[in-house]
């Protein structure tokens, strides 16, 4: 079962592939998956009439205990043989509904084949969530097939209706699966069937699960997407709305019937709901003058019809839904294609303008009226044996209560005769030749193969009602599974004898017949008492209101201003943990004033520095101020007994005001105030409020404290298992390495944003190399020995703008920091230092050399790419990782190699370090990145054409 | 464990500050908020590990008198982080001064054509609404609509069911 599935799946996949190849023909090919479903299907039949079910399970997600589990009964069967069968015959359809070069065949294919798959997976599933997620493709498949190439707004909105209601049963449908399963231990059909438990839950669960049913299978009030998926190519309302999808519905309920049927509110929903279906459809059916909506408010009808009868929960009613559900199939299947030749040949559907079609397409006319015979319920076709069946079983039992009987086969009777009328005026509608209409024209004759289709299912149902003997193995072996309610189970067959069925079957015919004679006043009727609302246009109001409701909630909450959703965030977060913190919060009893006298002093200076940011309008003083709070920080990091983090602070600071200056020089030198004082006034208040806030937290959040601190035990593992001393930093590449992994990442995706909001069209732009003929001139000009190229692209620049004493320091300087930068990376392990810091020291050498030498000396100090650096690192740290797992130890665990090499006497390599290498790597990429976009680039644009003009008299800072 | 003043003060001072900048509608005020906000969660997490101590590095000080490493691995990627972030925001800054010479957060125009909205979607409007060869199949026999040519079954002029 599982290889048929993935076969399907393949087609399904390589289906616009073959389409291009060979066309229409290519629908022939894809016939041959279904067909091998149909035969592989028939072929177990011996094997599941003897009782044996065919099973395959295989594991999916076993921590949900989810699982491929498929298997075939005799229901499943059923629905797999039409399934697969009808399938087949309407791709075979396909290759000639379609011409040559219509648009967008291979994407239909596809769907279609795709569709077939699921559907086929949906009526195999053993698992509730398995049938669950077949049952969305189904609905996914229908969506992508009705909306077509999604050009006619008619057709996306019979889509996105099909979907939304169909997805909303779905949804409850899966609430109440899991119900279910909960209740009854058991995710497996099988077993739940067997026992579904009991209690509430499972009552909603199974109403929830019908709501998915009623949804799907269109019964009332959700009928109306059916009639509006007409819109969608003839073969998909020939299988979709006739012989699959919409018998999702009626499989689920036959499915759980056995175990559900008497669960309160199972009969009462499903009798009601089936029954007023049967009537609705029948009667709107009608009043169409499309062949194609009558053909789908009369499936509307059949499938209220259906669920009625597989829903009672009884031995007989079962056999009959099960014989109708197959003729069902079949006719309905027959008469869709019917239409879409008749649409082919004439170029239209309206009953009105066809007339005189019986003669000049005959083979066709006589498919369709045998199989209109079977959805009439005329002897000796199929349809026919399924609704005596159903009389019978109703008159004698059925259901356990007798007035229920009675009442719903009262009700069958009345939409046999709506039945009846509407299959006579399909007929005559289709062929019929109409007084006073001249002939329709014929354009052309229609392919033989076009009209196989037809022919063979209409001819299945011709046969299979004399033989439907045959069938009762079948059907028993199905409805063995729910209980006797009528004295004896009625065998399948034509002809029971003279008995009230029989008399009730004459009814229905006959008063079909009189309605359908007295069609002018009936319709006339129909006007008179049209209702003014319609439940397509209660879903369409329901909709629109939806839509006015969240422009309404959009409009509302979101103005579009930054500072007032943060404001009201910040509101947010006084008002409720800020009010906790003040009613249940237990304020520390004792209080010391600081941890050394340094630290108040550093206190002051870095308070009073955040204090004048508010009021300097200068950006770059304001950036220095800032500045002066960091570096602040960094003391107080120092005096906390923190070296690692001083270090990176002062490095991190000194960087962020290179950037700043970098950018700034861009900009006016002020920043324009842009707030009423009033605005200033409410800021203030929020911001205080949020101030002292934090405060508190702190001290509330350390004097709380009452378990063990994790990293108490951080020091001996450190040492031990992650081979250093600075336990910070074995922190960070080993105990958390997963931690840094995701930040450095994150330092990546920074960086690749820089860039591209810099560059714009591409990821960085090439190494600025100096010019060498440039450079060579310079050498010349200068009459001196050659000074290689050390600071050579200094020469570019204007000498205005050179600094001689910047270039002596960086001479003297550059080297010697690079060198302790990898002092840092290589020692950091065991003392301060590390990855960071030492990427932190490359990158502050690489702003020295450009600042000294211009943006062609930053190309020759790292003439690599950065995200070449940045891509490195990431393998750097993600490979240790996986070397981790390689040598059967855990992701990103650390190895310790200890040998003694004759030079270097002892050396200790921890596999870590590779990792620290790779965020060293990083960080050097994204200093690299910012002087490379924020820098060089900016300086080029500046060089070149700057497309910022200014302003008379605007002073701009350089 | 007991708090001390001074660190709670100044982790207090530095989130007014920032908040007061963050709340401005200059993105180099709200990046100035979002550095200062950055140095007072830090200086948060620092101050939750406890009292000051000796430096987390074994060899140079024991077990039981460093401060606690934890906070500070943390603090140590988010000051770097801290740094990315803001290197983004500035590039930011640029080009909204490239594009429109402003570096403000301005209004969301979308938002606030959200809020104007009058009319619904075509995808959203009442079927009756729709122009007849726009509206679904099933919807076409509404009796109020073609009410006239179901006055008489046969004899219709050419209308316009079907597609």
């Amino acid at each position: 079962m599982i290889a048929l599935l993935t076969l399907y799946l393949l087609a399904a996949l390589l289906a616009p592939l073959v389409v291009r190849w060979w066309g229409r023909q290519a629908f022939l090919v894809l016939a041959l998956v279904p067909g091998a479903g149909f035969v592989w299907t028939l072929l177990q039949l011996g094997s599941v009439l003897a009782g044996d079910d065919v099973r395959e399970t295989v594991p999916w997600v076993p921590a949900l205990q989810l699982e491929v589990a498929l298997r075939l009964d005799a229901l499943a069967l059923t629905f797999a043989a039409f399934v697969t069968g009808v399938g087949a015959l309407v791709l075979v359809y396909c290759a000639r509904y379609f011409s040559p070069d219509d648009e967008g065949t291979g994407r239909f294919a596809g769907c279609l084949t795709a569709f077939a798959g699921s559907m086929l997976g949906l009526v195999l599933a053993d698992d509730l969530l398995l049938l669950y997620v077949f049952w969305e493709l189904t609905t996914v498949f229908s969506f992508l097939l009705i909306g077509g190439s999604g050009r006619r707004l008619a057709a996306r909105r019979a889509a996105s209706q099909a979907l939304v209601l169909t997805t909303a049963g779905g949804l409850a449908m899966l609430v109440g699966l899991i119900l279910i399963g909960q209740a009854s231990g058991s995710f497996l059909l099988s077993e739940v069937v067997a026992d579904p438990g009991s209690g509430t839950a499972v009552v909603w669960g199974a109403v929830l699960v019908l709501a998915g049913a009623v949804t799907k299978s269109a019964l009332v009030p959700f009928h109306f997407w059916l009639p509006a998926a007409m819109e969608a190519p003839t073969p998909v309302s020939a299988y979709l709305h006739a012989a699959a999808m919409v018998k999702a519905g009626v499989y689920v309920v036959a499915r759980l019937a056995p175990g559900l049927a008497d669960v309160p509110g199972w009969r009462p929903l499903v009798l009601g709901l089936g029954v007023a279906t049967m009537l609705v459809g029948g009667y709107r059916s009608l009043r169409q003058r499309d062949l194609k909506l009558l053909l789908a408010f009369g499936t509307v009808s059949q499938l209220g019809f259906l669920v009625t009868l597989v829903g009672a929960g009884s031995h007989e009613l079962a056999a009959a839904g099960l014989v109708m559900t197959l003729a069902h199939a079949l006719f309905k299947s027959t008469l869709f294609l019917t239409v879409g030749v008749i649409d082919h040949a004439t170029g239209t559907r309206d009953l009105t303008r066809l007339s005189g079609l019986g003669r000049r397409l005959p083979v066709l006319a006589v498919a369709a009226t045998a199989a209109a015979a079977s959805m009439a319920g005329l002897p000796p076709l199929l349809g026919f044996v399924g609704k005596e069946a159903a009389f019978t079983a109703l008159l004698d039992g059925g259901l356990p209560d007798r007035t229920a009987a009675l009442t719903v086969l009262a009700g069958l009777v009345a939409g046999s005769v709506l039945t009846a009328a509407y299959t006579a005026r399909f007929v005559w509608g289709a062929f019929a030749r109409k007084p006073g209409a001249a002939d329709t024209d014929v354009g052309h004759a229609p392919d033989p193969l076009f009209v196989a289709a037809p022919v063979v299912l209409a001819l299945t149902g011709l046969v299979l009602g004399p033989a439907s003997p045959l069938l009762d193995g079948l059907v028993a072996a199905y409805a063995g599974t729910l209980p006797l309610l009528a004295p004896e189970a009625e065998h399948l067959a034509l002809w029971h004898g003279w008995q009230p069925a029989l008399a009730l079957s004459a009814l229905t015919v006959a008063g079909g017949a009189v309605l359908f004679a007295l069609r002018a006043p009936v319709l006339r009727l129909q006007k008179r008492f049209a209702v003014g609302a319609s439940a397509d246009e209660g879903y369409w109001n329901v909709l629109q209101g939806v839509d006015r409701l969240s422009v309404l909630v959009t409009g509302t909450t979101q103005r579009g201003s930054l500072p007032a959703y943060l404001g009201t965030i910040l509101v947010a977060v006084l008002a409720l943990p800020g009010v906790l913190l003040l009613t249940r919060a237990p304020w520390p009893g004792e209080w010391r004033a600081w941890d050394t006298p340094v630290q108040a002093v550093v206190g002051v200076v870095v308070v009073t520095a955040a204090a004048l940011t508010l009021r300097i309008r200068q950006r770059l003083s304001a950036v220095l101020v800032v500045g002066v709070t960091g570096y602040g920080i960094a003391v107080v990091f120092a005096l906390q007994g923190a070296p690692d983090l001083a270090l990176t602070q002062f490095l991190v600071e000194t960087l962020t005001l290179v950037v700043f200056v970098l950018v700034l020089r861009k900009l006016p030198k002020d920043i324009t105030e842009r707030h009423r004082p009033r605005e200033r006034a409410v800021r203030g208040v929020i911001a205080v409020a949020v101030g002292a806030f934090m405060a508190a937290v702190g001290a509330v959040a350390l004097s709380s404290r009452t378990a063990t601190p994790v990293s108490e035990d951080y020091p001996g593992p450190a040492y031990d298992f992650g081979g250093g001393n600075n336990v910070v930093n074995v922190t960070l590449v080993d105990i958390r390495a997963w931690d840094t992994l995701g930040e450095v990442s994150l330092l990546v995706v920074a960086a690749t944003g820089v860039a591209s909001l810099v560059f714009l069209r591409r990821r960085t732009g090439g190494v600025d190399r100096a010019p060498r003929t440039e450079l060579v001139q310079e050498r010349e000009r200068a009459r001196r020995a050659p000074r290689d190229r050390w600071l050579a692209a200094t020469a570019t620049l204007d000498p205005a703008r050179r600094s001689v004493v910047l270039e002596v320091v960086t001479r003297l300087l550059f080297h010697t920091i690079t060198v302790f930068s990898l002092y840092l990376l290589f020692s950091g392990h065991n003392e301060p230092g590390g990855g960071f810091a030492g990427g932190l020291v490359a990158g502050l050498a690489l702003v020295l050399r450009y600042l000294a030498g211009g943006r062609y000396e930053l190309g020759e100090a790292a003439p690599v790419a950065p995200g070449l650096l940045l891509g490195s690192g990431l393998l750097f740290a993600g490979g240790t990782g996986i070397v981790g797992l390689a040598l059967g130890a855990g992701v990103l665990q650390t190895a310790i190699l200890q040998a003694t090499v004759p030079v270097l006497g002892d050396v200790k390599l921890v596999t870590s370090l590779f990792f620290d290498i790779g965020v060293y790597l990083i960080v050097v990429g994204l200093v690299l990145d910012v002087l490379r976009s924020l820098g060089a680039e900016l300086d080029r644009q500046e060089d070149q054409e700057d497309p910022v003009e200014l302003d008379p008299g605007e002073m701009v800072l350089r | 464990m007991t708090p001390t003043i001074v660190l709670p003060l100044m982790i207090g001072g530095l989130y007014a500050a920032g908040v007061y900048l963050l709340l401005d509608r200059s993105l180099t005020r709200v990046l100035l908020g979002f550095l200062l906000l950055g140095n007072a969660t830090n200086l948060l997490l620092l101050s939750g590990g406890g009292p000051a101590g000796l430096a987390p590095i074994l060899g140079y000080s024991d077990a039981e008198e460093i401060n606690d490493p934890l906070p500070q691995a943390l603090i140590l990627t988010a000051i770097v982080i801290t740094f990315g972030v803001a290197a983004f925001v500035l590039a930011m800054i640029h080009r909204s001064w490239r594009l429109v010479r402003e570096e403000v957060v301005g209004t969301d125009e979308e938002d606030r054509r959200v809020a104007a909205r009058r009319a619904p979607d075509a995808d959203e409007l009442d079927p009756d609404d729709l122009a007849p060869d726009d509206r679904i199949a099933g919807h076409a026999d509404s009796l109020a609509g073609d009410a006239e040519e179901l006055a008489d079954d046969v004899d219709l002029p050419a209308g316009s069911a079907g597609r």
